[in-house]
């Protein structure tokens, strides 16, 4: 009983996250080296690195990456930002907290095409939206966000839904923080602004780079809000790599060539991944 | 003190205030929501209307809204019950009965969660064209399993290590064996653990949109995808799309406010207590 | 045979002898208590005895039966944890209950037992609460009665006082020594704090890194300890003991030539502060503890910069001050010699070497 119940009872888990991992990539592996297009299946002719070649010299390409890494950055940067400083306001009570962080964490659970719409249509539309009532109001022009703008609406979006996720991390460290080292610091001399850079900064310090590496790893597949809104465009402007891909696969049907895009993302994630493991690892008693 | 109480009112009206502007758009849809068309539309924006059910009543009767919603349901709940079914065992497993390797493996399942969805679009794609499983409820409710096994098994673990290993060690002592045990210590402990993992793998799965976008379209399509096909207008439509979306998205936020907790535990994988 | 039988009982954790080899023999109704400093294994023992620890050499017999390799569900023992591991799903009489029905127990019989050991620790009318409703005091006392209701063969305690603050400490203590008094129970009790060691016990275990160091009644322990450890264990405040090279004028004291290369301890009741020019040992006052009923005079005596210090402790109050200059006496028969290594070899505690 003893050395078989255990494994018994993992194996189901562990044997279909295996083939979860292990199929899909050698599949992938497979068709990056192959020409195999949806529309003309056929001999699956072997080409090497041809297809990498291919991905790699598509004028998207650069763009496409080059967009991924102003998604992630502002992304990232808005949410540490804003949520510190929003985890900061919220920490202390006042009349109606519990409200109010129930509030803040709702845009999280928004799914993903709704809050693309949501914005697409009630706030950007350069008519009837509420940031173009908002404009007006100040007496500017209107501006068409996801034309003139449209990486920059996706990351506006993107950000305001991961805010929250943000928010929530930080107001949850944020209560672990010691008080008795912050009077110690107040009966020291600090004031605010010392205590927050010496004491509460450090402390976050942590979820800060686990909110950073968690947002890598799942911003870099941000698709939904570019396929309901823009649809990458115009032209590439708003096309991050995943798109990329998407658009290979489902719109070029080109499997070849979205393989081998797919395996470049996987590389990417790969890097943010290994440090991610290596701090829940330390975590991990 | 003076001080401290102007402090007070300073705090709590710019946490209301910069709430207020963060929550906005949600707000403006609920509104929406229960506009007509051309209240919805009108410029400028009416913060004061009679409120009414019309919006919601069409979309019901148009876009087969509940087939979509039907969907929802299926996948979410299907995919999240199997998942508890392979996860809580491995979990159970890794908790109680660790070995040296359990940490490495437990690791590694964590790992299988950072892989971006889009390196394995193209071949599940392709798997399932073959299969004939496009747009069918299966493949969504698979992947949706497979998407959430690691999360799962992370958090059931977590949860299982908090019982306190010396309560088990009474109940030893009190002559339970290892079914003893099971059945009267662990398990009545660890249903809340179940039922948070499960309401939030139930969340993810709702808002699940990229493999429902890929994968599905007419027939198995979720309530991500429907509300997707809203993408392009055709004619007035606002308080429509503020009602579907409503609609939609109403239930799992509140599932997700109850949630909150599971939601640090399981996405940051612990990394944060 | 005795009723609960240790024999060379040992314990590995890796490659760390934690247990080496103890004897033990436990008469049936005897109250015994595990003493030590922290790590010294007293726990650990404890939990081997109990089945939680498996036992790597030697053999435990309990009343006849060779227990060593039996699981704990059927050593028919009950324990009281440190940190009471109530079941906090369960009410405080399904958590009392929970072994009886284990093992099918008639539920009228439940009933009754639960009843008549709720009463006997007061909390009959807690019976329906939940452990998170109670206080820690309440808590504890429903760990215990979890145990009674069993009527085991023997009782095992980990360290049940220590999360309950000074008062109520004391007060349960009362309690357990009552209860062991009315149920006559073998009881194994594991501490580190020598007030309930003595207070409570039939016979004390010192234990020191694994292994034991002297078994005996608390009196016997404090009056004749077989080594320096259990001399300065045993006692607060702690027996005074001085490098016989240090302490001038011991032969006076000791007795011509009796005096070994070593060590020489005194318990504080037994020095005697007289005013400076009185006394055999010449000093000076450091520090006065005036604790009521007790009164402490800390003295340094022989040469003043590597002097010793010695603590004496009168009932009387004292007019002394610090710098004081006074002389000190043993008293005649009082005191414990140990040689280099601790062990003793003279003096009140040799008497017992017989």
């Amino acid at each position: 009983m003893n050395r078989l119940m255990p494994r018994l009872l993992m194996s189901p888990a562990v044997i279909t996250l295996f083939l979860w991992m292990i199929v899909p990539l050698v599949m992938t592996l497979y068709f990056s080296t192959v020409r195999y297009n949806l529309m003309q299946p056929g001999d699956k002719d072997f080409i090497g690195l041809a297809n990498f070649e291919f991905f790699v010299t598509d004028p998207d390409f650069s763009a496409s990456v080059a967009n991924t890494l102003l998604l992630l950055g502002s992304v990232i940067a808005i949410t540490v930002v804003l949520g510190v400083a929003l985890a900061l306001l919220v920490n202390d009570p006042f009349p109606g907290r519990g409200i109010v962080r129930v509030l803040l964490i709702s845009p999280f659970f928004v799914m993903p095409t709704a809050n693309a719409l949501l914005w697409k249509h009630m706030m950007m539309n350069p008519i009837y939206g509420i940031l173009a009532q908002v404009w007006i109001f100040f007496g500017a022009q209107p501006v068409d966000w996801l034309t003139d703008h449209p990486l920059f609406s996706v990351i506006l979006m993107v950000a305001w839904q991961w805010l929250p996720f943000a928010c929530l991390i930080f107001i949850t460290s944020l209560q672990s923080l010691d008080r008795d080292q912050m009077e110690a610091a107040g009966m020291d001399g600090a004031n605010a602004l010392q205590k927050f850079w010496f004491l509460t900064l450090p402390h976050l310090g942590r979820p800060i780079a686990v909110v950073v590496m968690i947002e890598m790893i799942f911003l870099m597949s941000v698709f939904a809000e570019i396929f309901t809104t823009t649809g990458g465009g115009p032209g590439n402007e708003s096309t991050n790599v995943a798109f990329l891909i998407f658009k290979q696969a489902l719109m070029n049907f080109d499997v070849g060539v979205a393989s081998a895009g797919a395996l470049f993302a996987v590389v990417l994630a790969n890097i943010a991944a290994v440090f991610l493991i290596r701090m829940i690892g330390k975590n991990l008693d | 003190m003076h001080m401290k109480n102007m402090a007070l009112i300073v705090r709590t009206v710019s946490a209301w205030l910069i709430t207020l502007v963060v929550v906005f758009p949600l707000i403006w849809l609920v509104i929406t929501a229960f506009k007509t068309e051309q209240q919805a539309i009108a410029v400028p924006p009416q913060l004061f209307f009679a409120p009414t059910m019309e919006s919601f009543e069409e979309v019901n009767l148009r876009s087969d809204y509940l087939h979509f919603a039907r969907n929802s349901v299926i996948t979410s709940l299907v995919s999240t019950v199997l998942g508890l079914a392979i996860a809580a065992p491995a979990a159970y497993s890794m908790a109680f009965f660790r070995t040296r390797k359990t940490r490495d493996i437990l690791m590694w399942m964590l790992s299988t969660k950072m892989m971006p969805a889009v390196g394995a679009l193209v071949p599940v794609y392709v798997m399932a064209q073959t299969a004939g499983l496009l747009d069918s409820l299966t493949a969504l409710i698979v992947v949706f399993t497979l998407s959430n096994l690691p999360i799962m098994v992370w958090m059931l673990y977590s949860g299982f290590k908090d019982i306190p290993g010396d309560i088990l060690e009474a109940a030893r002592m009190d002559g339970a064996n290892v079914w003893g045990e099971f059945l009267h210590v662990i398990r009545p402990l660890a249903m809340g653990t179940l039922a948070s993992t499960g309401l939030l793998c139930l969340v993810l799965a709702w808002n699940e949109a990229f493999w429902s976008l890929n994968l599905s379209s007419a027939k198995a399509g979720t309530l991500a995808t429907l509300i997707a096909s809203y993408s392009s207008p055709e004619g007035l439509f606002w308080a429509k799309l503020s009602a579907a979306s409503l609609m939609a998205i109403a239930p799992i936020v509140v599932v997700g406010w109850f949630s909150q907790k599971q939601l640090v535990q399981g996405l940051t994988f612990g990394a944060v207590k | 045979m005795s009723f609960l039988q240790l024999n060379g009982v040992e314990k590995m954790f890796g490659n760390l002898r934690a247990i080496k080899g103890v004897n033990l023999s436990i008469e049936k109704g005897e109250f015994i208590v595990f003493v030590g400093p922290s790590g010294c294994g007293k726990s650990t023992l404890l939990r081997m005895i109990a089945g939680l620890t498996e036992i790597d050499g030697g053999s435990l017999q309990l009343d006849g039966r060779d227990i060593t390799r039996l699981p704990s569900s059927k050593r028919d023992l009950a324990m009281v944890f440190q940190s009471y591991a109530l079941y906090p799903h369960m009410s405080v009489f399904d958590n009392m209950s929970f072994a009886l029905r284990l093992a099918n127990v008639d539920k009228a019989v439940i009933q009754q037992k639960v009843q008549r050991a709720a009463e006997i620790l007061n909390l009959t009318q807690y019976l329906q609460r939940t452990p998170k409703e109670l206080s820690g005091g309440q808590r504890q006392r429903v760990a215990i009665g979890r145990a009674i209701v069993r009527a085991p063969k023997v009782f095992l305690f980990d360290e049940p006082l220590s999360n309950l603050d000074a008062a109520l400490r004391g007060q349960t203590r009362v309690e357990i020594a009552k209860l062991h008094r009315d149920l006559g129970a073998t009881t194994i009790y594991v501490t580190h704090d020598q007030v309930e060691a003595m207070t409570l016990a039939d016979r004390v275990v010192v234990l020191r890194d694994g292994a034991i160091e002297q078994v005996g009644s608390p009196l016997d322990l404090y009056d004749r300890p077989a080594n320096q450890f259990v001399a300065q264990f045993i006692g607060t405040p702690q027996m005074n003991v001085v490098d016989t090279a240090a302490l001038p004028g011991l032969d006076a004291v000791v007795g011509a030539g009796q005096v070994p290369d070593g060590f020489i301890g005194v318990r504080p009741e037994n020095v005697i502060v007289r005013p400076a020019g009185g006394g055999k040992i010449p000093g000076h006052v450091e520090l006065i503890e005036s604790l009521g009923a007790d009164t402490l005079i800390y003295a340094q005596v022989g040469a003043s910069d590597h002097g010793v210090q010695l603590v004496a402790r009168q009932a009387e109050r004292t007019g002394l001050r610090p710098g004081d200059a006074v002389g000190l006496d043993i008293m005649p028969a009082s005191f414990h010699l140990f040689d280099r290594q601790g062990r003793t070899v003279g003096g009140a505690g040799a008497a017992r070497a017989a």
